[in-house]
Order: C-alpha cells, then structure tokens, then sequence
C-alpha cells in the first residue's frame, strides 16, 4: 500500500532492459551528466553555476540557457530522425528492419514533439531573450523573475519528456496525440502522460514568457521608439508572442480534458457516451497552427535584419513589411481546418478555409520580394548568416508552394497525411524556422559570447546541411505522390526503397553538417581571442544591440538611448562621422536599478516537475510534496519585497571605458 | 543617442505590471472560452444519458451567484479602504470576501456532490464531462481567489509602509476577482438558465 502510494505505477519493470539502444541512449545520457557534474565539481563551479545561472534573472543569460537546452535537445530530436530514415531504408520487401513497430511510433512521436517544444521553441526565446531588450535599448524584460520562472519550466518539461525514453516509454501516437489512439483504452501506460506533462508544464512556461516579452515590447522600449520604428524582428517577436498569448491556452484545455478523460475516466474524446474525436482535433489544431506561425514569425523577423545589415541597405518596404507580419497573425488563426480537410466539414467549410490558408501566401510573398528588393543593389557580403538566407529563399519557396498546393482541397484529399505533407512541413520548418534561426544565432553570437563564429568551418556546415536537406526531403515529395503514407515502419513495395536510401543520405548530410557545427562552436570557442568582437558592432549593425559592447554589460546600457529613426545605431554612426561624440570618459553615470537573482524559478520549476512526474505514474505522496512545494515557494517568493538593487555609478563608469579602451 | 533619464526608474514599473496581469487575464479569458465551447459542442441536443436539467436547482444558484456577487463588492469596499488607509477596516472587508467566496465554492460543492450521487457524475457521458470541466474550473479558480485573499490578509499589514506595492497587489487581486464573476455570469446564462430549458 505504501509502496504504491510512494511509485504509484512505477516498477523495475517500466525500464526497457531488454532494449539494447534504449539502453545505450539512456546510459549516455546519464554518463552526460555524471561528467557535467563531475566536471562541476573539480573546478569547484557549483557556487558560480547556482549564484550567476540557475539563479539568474538576467535576459542575456537566461536566452544562453535557452540556447544550450534547443542545442542539446536538437541532438536528441535528430538521432530520432537518424533512426527513422535508417529503418526505412531498409525496411522494404521481406526485410522487417531493426525497430519494432511500437519502438517506431514512439520515436516518431517523440521526434515531432521534441522538435516543435524543445528545440524550436527554446531556440525561439533564446534569440527573444539575447536580442530583444538590446534592440529595443531596455536594461531587461519587463519581469525578470518571471522569466527565469518560463526557462526553468520548460527546461523541466524537457526533462520529463527525456525521463520517458528511461523510465517507462513516451507516447506512440504522433505528435499531436490524437484521440482515440490516446485515450485510456488503446493507451494505457504512461506515454500519453508523459506527452501530457511535459507539454502543459513546458506550455505553462511559454505562455509566461509571451506575457512577459509583450509587456517588454509595448512598456518598455526607449524614448523615441514608437511602434512603427521597432526593428522588424521586434515587430515579428511581438505578433509571435500575441499568437502564444491567444494560442497557448488552447493547448492547455485540450490536454487537460484529454487528461481528465484518462484519469477520471470522462467522455470528452471517446469513442461513446457523447463523446466527440473531432472536437480534439479542432482544438489542438486551433493551437497547432497558429504554433506554426509562432515559429516562422521570428525566423522572418531574423531574415529582414540579416538581410538588411549584410546588404548596408535600409530594409526595404518596412510598413509593408509590418503589415505583411500583422496579416499572418491574424490569418493564422482562421485556417486550422486545412489540417484536416479530410473530416468531411463538407465543400462550403473546405472552401472557406482552403481559400483563407491560400491568401496567406500574398502577404509571405510580400516579404519574399522585400527582402529581394532591399538585396538589390545593396553591397552584399556573404558571411554565414547571410548565406542561410539566401538558402532560405529557394527552400521556402518551394516549401510554400507545395503548401498552397495542399490548401486546394481536391488536392489535399490525395496526398493527406502522405509523406508529401511530411516533405512539405520540413520544408517549411528546416529551411524557414531552423534556417532562419541558425542565421539569427550565428548574427547575434557575438553579442551573446563577444566572439565571432569561425566562418569557415561555417560556411561548410552551411553546405553539408543544405544539400543534405534537399537529398532528404525531396525525394519525400515523391514518396507522397506515389501514395507512401507517413509513420510507415516496413513496405513491402521494394519500388520505393531507392528514394529512401537517398533521403537517407542526406540525413547523412546534414548529420556531417551537424557535426561540423559542433566543431565549429569548439574551434570558435578555442580561437576566441581571435574572434574576439572588440567594438561591439561586428558586423557594421544597424539596431540598437550593437551599440553597446560585447557581450552586452549587465545593465545593457548605461544610459536609455533615445532614437529618432529607423535604424538607430546606423544613423548615429553615419552622423557621427561628421560630429564627433561625447567622450565616455566626459560622460556622467548613474547608478542603475537592476533586479536581484533569486532562486525561485528554479525550485518552482522542479515542484513542478516532481509533481508532473507523480501525475504520469500515479504516485500519490511524490505528487502532493510537489503540489505543495511549488505553492509554498510561489508564495514564499510574494513575501519577499527586497527585490532589486543598484548598480553602482563608478562600476558602470569603469564597465564603459573598458570597453572603450578595448575598442582603441 | 544621449537623453536624459531620471535617477531611479528606466519606466513605468506600475503599468507595466498591472498590463502584463491584463494579459493573463485575457489569456484566462481564451481558457473559458474553450472550456465554453467544449460545454456547448457537448451539450447538443439529443446527447445520450442522463440530462442536467433533471436535477437543476436554480434558486440554489441563485444564491451561489449572489454569495459571490456580494464578495466582490466587499472586495471593492476593502479597496476603498486601502486608498483611505485604514488597515483594520481592509482586513474586515477582506475577510467578509473571504466568507463569501467560501460560501460560492462550499455550495458548489455541494452541489457537485448532490449531482454525483444523484447519478450526474462526470464519467456517467460527454455532457457531464463537460459541466464537471467548466463549472469545476471557475470553482478551481475561485478556490485559488480565497487562498490569495488569505495571503493578502497577512500581506497588508507587513506592507504598511510599501504603499505602492500593497496598491498593485490589491489591483491583481481585484482585477482577477473581478474577472471570475464575469465568467460566473456567463456559466449561470449558458450553463444553468439555458440548461434547465
């Protein structure tokens, strides 16, 4: 009895012994982290790790953090797609393989989940949180405290969904957990709490986090920055994180009535007693697409400002550009139906929302062709970030055809659910989202280290990843048309395997891509004194971020800048050309109100955690201890009022002519 | 790029702060709105088992809407009371809030229990489902309500002499307070007045 209501479900048994890769992937990830931890350890680094990360409230090391969870789960994520695209190469005819089918659908599932939430998702706020308040020249979000609150969640609902593939399994029903597939009945384990969990925890934290960044942008920018002279990746930040605010709560309510119906036995998404299927899958979706646009908002807002700074060209177009951006977010929130043409909503309802999801690529388009128009006659300098850009153009226009394509209806009822629309969402995702975002992180690097990225082992990532994207998913294209379905584990059609076998090989390309950037982050970080970015402006920038040093001092800027234009450091530097400028050493320095690091985030987040952990497998005890740990210390947190402090007038004052000196 | 700042705040810290709680309440606004759809998808007509309205008693909710219509105009006297500082006086208010808001969750429960036993459980179809989720979720929410005014009823006194902050805190609280008696408007119509037709 004690024992059970200690482990609830849990037994030795839940963990796959017999499982020789589950247990090798398990055993590296646990000898991951005892050398992490033995590594703290002897250089006697525990101290600084608690006082200046995990218990940071600082935006510049909160979005590093981010940075190393979507960098580490990005590792998790592909060699699930490592395992897939092997088994179906050579899973044909009388060959079965080497993963059995319920072991495939767990790793597709885990796959997508992993992808979209703790890859994408951590990667979207770290570049939020190391370029946002730089660019719009605040000394910090607007609640700190709560920002370190959305990491530590989501950093806990990776870890859930990490757990799973240990102790016990993760949910095999795709990455949307349609019912009644994840219903009690057909899945009774706990894979489908797992899935659960860790997304309504990590869900919580984004929600969070997109109250938080629109309240930075709309309270917060600088004197002078009025809405229509915000940086575009502003703009794309704000109306993403508009979209979290609207969307997220949706994904909340349907996980928690899919959980209720599986711990309380109730009759939201079953098969009988009034139950409706459908109404799942509008839900989710009526979250699921507007998550899409979360994602590439941002990626477009990077685009326009790698564009517009490697072309020493003003944007070109920027209110329309604004427009374009204000335009998807609204549209994104009246096409979740082309998800699932195939319901039946009849010809009218299909029509409607096959012509809304069409119209969406006039306002894309719009953008396609200004960052085209702000290229021409620019002077171009093809560096890294750039580079991605440029590949981004051709992926994402191909990717946004097909996409149109399969808003017509007719066309959809064929290649619905194929591997075609499999190709398509990676063509959108890997060469928009991910492309974009790998620009975003190689631009704003500098700022985030004070040392460059190695170029030239760069721009050899740069080709592995994008050949190998295309030898990965074209022939997916194909597939589809063909009539291959996806989450296909074995096909006896050995026709189709040659296509296989050469998206296999591009997985092999881009894990040498991969692997190149890994190498690269270690050649870079060995050379950075080489790469060191003395002025603060490594790439001749035109926003805000790059007027201060690198990496950005604590308190960002020592004094709020005021701006008067578009492109603010661009102009003071062309002005400044002519007039010269104040002297640092002349200037006079303020002390400066920042917040004080507390530890509060973190130790909610692992309540949350523990509780979330006693939910999947029904442990009683566990889940009341982190129900009321996570209570106690939200409201302890509340009693605290001592929560800021000064920085001092002199430190500033030295910080500044540090840098300055560095930069003569 | 120079302008002059002033010694202390960079901004508005009060609006900022009262904004952001805005918009967690209108994402909270998104959250019933599901649960309201969810509510009404389920309740179409014809749905099998058993039915609400069979064991509805609407002068009982009544009562259950005045308790908490009523504790939220205690709730705007503790407010006044606060700008008027007087400490004993917020408290009094406060508590009466609390009693009130008590009232509105322990007659829910009741009757919760009285439609379980009755044969009106959660699990008996999708409509009960559905009244048990969004009924029980404003419950859920006014439950943390009272845990909160509980909280600030210690809190007042230790912020005697942080006015700014004891004036933010009671604005969250009023403006969520608020926020679920709207939402209560809205379960009496669609759930009750238009279940027991």
């Amino acid at each position: 009895m004690l024992q059970k209501l200690f482990f609830g479900n849990l037994t030795l048994d839940s963990i796959p012994w017999h499982s020789a890769i589950i247990m090798g992937a398990g055993a590296f990830m646990l000898l991951s982290v005892l050398a992490i931890v033995a590594a703290i350890t002897v250089y006697k680094k525990w101290s600084y790790i608690w006082h200046e990360w995990i218990c940071s409230v600082d935006h510049k090391k909160i979005g590093i953090m981010y940075l190393m969870l979507s960098g580490i789960m990005i590792l998790r994520g592909f060699s699930d797609a490592i395992l897939m695209r092997s088994q179906q190469a050579i899973a044909a005819g009388t060959h079965l393989g080497y993963l059995p089918p319920h072991h495939y659908d767990q790793i597709f599932s885990a796959h997508g989940v992993i992808m979209i939430f703790f890859v994408a998702m951590p990667m979207m706020f770290a570049l939020l949180n190391m370029a946002i308040p730089l660019q719009i020249g605040a000394r910090d979000v607007a609640y700190p405290y709560l920002n370190s609150v959305s990491f530590w969640l989501t950093f806990v609902g990776a870890m859930l969904c990490n757990a799973s593939l240990v102790i016990g399994d993760f949910a095999n029903t795709g990455w949307l957990a349609y019912p009644p597939l994840s219903g009690i009945y057909y899945n009774p384990g706990p894979g489908v709490d797992y899935y659960i969990w860790s997304l309504q925890i990590s869900g919580v934290g984004t929600l969070l986090a997109g109250i938080n960044f629109i309240a930075t942008i709309i309270k917060m920018r600088c004197p002078g920055m009025t809405l229509m002279r915000m940086p575009i990746f502003v703009w794309s930040a704000l109306c993403a994180m508009i979209l979290v605010v609207l969307a997220f709560p949706v994904l909340t309510v349907t996980l928690a009535l899919l959980f209720l119906d599986r711990m309380f036995d109730m009759h939201f998404f079953t098969e009988f007693a009034g139950g409706n299927i459908m109404m799942y899958i509008n839900l989710i979706w009526v979250w699921g697409h507007p998550e899409v646009y979360i994602l590439i908002l941002p990626a477009f807002g990077i685009f326009s400002e790698v564009v517009a700074t490697f072309s020493q060209k003003r944007l070109f177009g920027y209110t329309t550009m604004v427009w374009a951006i204000a335009i998807i977010t609204f549209l994104s929130f009246v096409v979740w139906l082309h998800h699932f043409f195939t319901m039946g909503a009849g010809a009218d309802v299909n029509a409607f929302f096959g012509v809304t999801t069409m119209i969406i690529a006039i306002p894309t388009g719009v953008k396609v062709f200004n960052w085209l128009f702000t290229m021409y006659q620019g002077r171009i300098i093809l560096s890294t970030p750039m580079l991605w850009v440029t590949a981004f153009f051709t992926t994402f226009a191909i990717g946004g055809m097909t996409g149109v394509m399969m808003a017509v209806p007719p066309i959809d009822f064929q290649v619905h659910n194929s591997l075609f629309l499999v190709a398509h969402f990676h063509n959108v995702i890997i060469g928009g989202v991910l492309f974009g975002y790998f620009a975003g992180i190689i631009y704003w690097f500098p700022k985030a280290f004070g040392f460059k990225l190695d170029e030239k082992i760069g721009t050899w990532a740069f080709i592995f990843w994008v050949t190998g994207f295309y030898f990965a998913f074209m022939p997916l294209y194909v597939l589809g048309l063909n009539g291959f379905m996806r989450r296909v584990n074995h096909y006896s059609n050995i026709t189709y395997q040659p296509y296989f076998i050469v998206a296999a090989f591009g997985t092999a390309l881009i894990l040498i891509g991969i692997l190149l950037m890994i190498l690269q982050l270690i050649v870079s970080i060995k050379n950075r004194e080489a790469l060191r970015d003395k002025t603060g402006d490594p790439w001749n920038g035109r926003t805000l971020e790059w007027s201060v040093s690198s990496p950005a001092p604590l308190y960002n800027f020592a004094e709020i800048p005021t701006v008067n234009s578009l492109d603010p450091y661009w102009a003071f530097k062309q002005a400044h050309l002519a007039e010269g400028r104040v002297h640092p050493r002349d200037m006079h320095y303020h002390d400066i109100h920042m917040p004080k690091n507390t530890p509060a985030g973190f130790i909610i987040a692992m309540f949350f955690g523990l509780l979330g952990f006693a939910l999947v497998w029904h442990m009683w005890i566990p889940g009341i201890i982190g129900f009321i740990g996570m209570m106690t210390a939200m409201i302890a947190r509340t009693f605290n009022t001592d929560t800021d402090y000064y920085v001092n007038a002199e430190l500033v004052k030295r910080t500044e002519l540090a840098h300055v000196r560095e930069m003569i | 790029m120079q302008s002059e700042i002033s010694l202390h705040e960079d901004h508005d810290v009060e609006g900022t702060d009262v904004f952001g709680f805005w918009l967690y309440i209108m994402s909270d606004c998104i959250l019933f709105a599901c649960l309201f759809a969810t509510f009404l998808v389920l309740h179409a007509p014809g749905s099998p088992g058993p039915q609400l309205k069979t064991w509805l008693s609407l002068s009982d909710i009544l009562i259950e809407t005045f308790f908490l219509l009523f504790s939220n105009f205690t709730f705007c006297l503790a407010v006044l009371s606060l700008y008027q500082h007087k400490l004993l006086r917020i408290q009094f208010w406060l508590g009466i809030s609390f009693l009130l808001g008590a009232g509105f969750i322990f007659m829910e429960l009741k009757e919760f229990i009285h439609l379980a036993s009755e044969g009106f459980r959660w699990d008996v179809n999708a409509m009960a489902s559905s009244f048990f989720a969004l009924v029980g979720t404003h419950g859920l929410h006014v439950s943390c309500g009272l845990i909160w005014i509980l909280i600030m009823m210690i809190q007042i006194p230790l912020l005697k002499h942080q006015d700014k902050i004891a004036r933010r805190r009671m604005t969250y609280l009023g403006l969520f307070w608020n926020f679920l008696d709207i939402v209560w408007i809205f379960v009496f119509t669609i759930v009750y007045l238009m279940g027991a037709i």
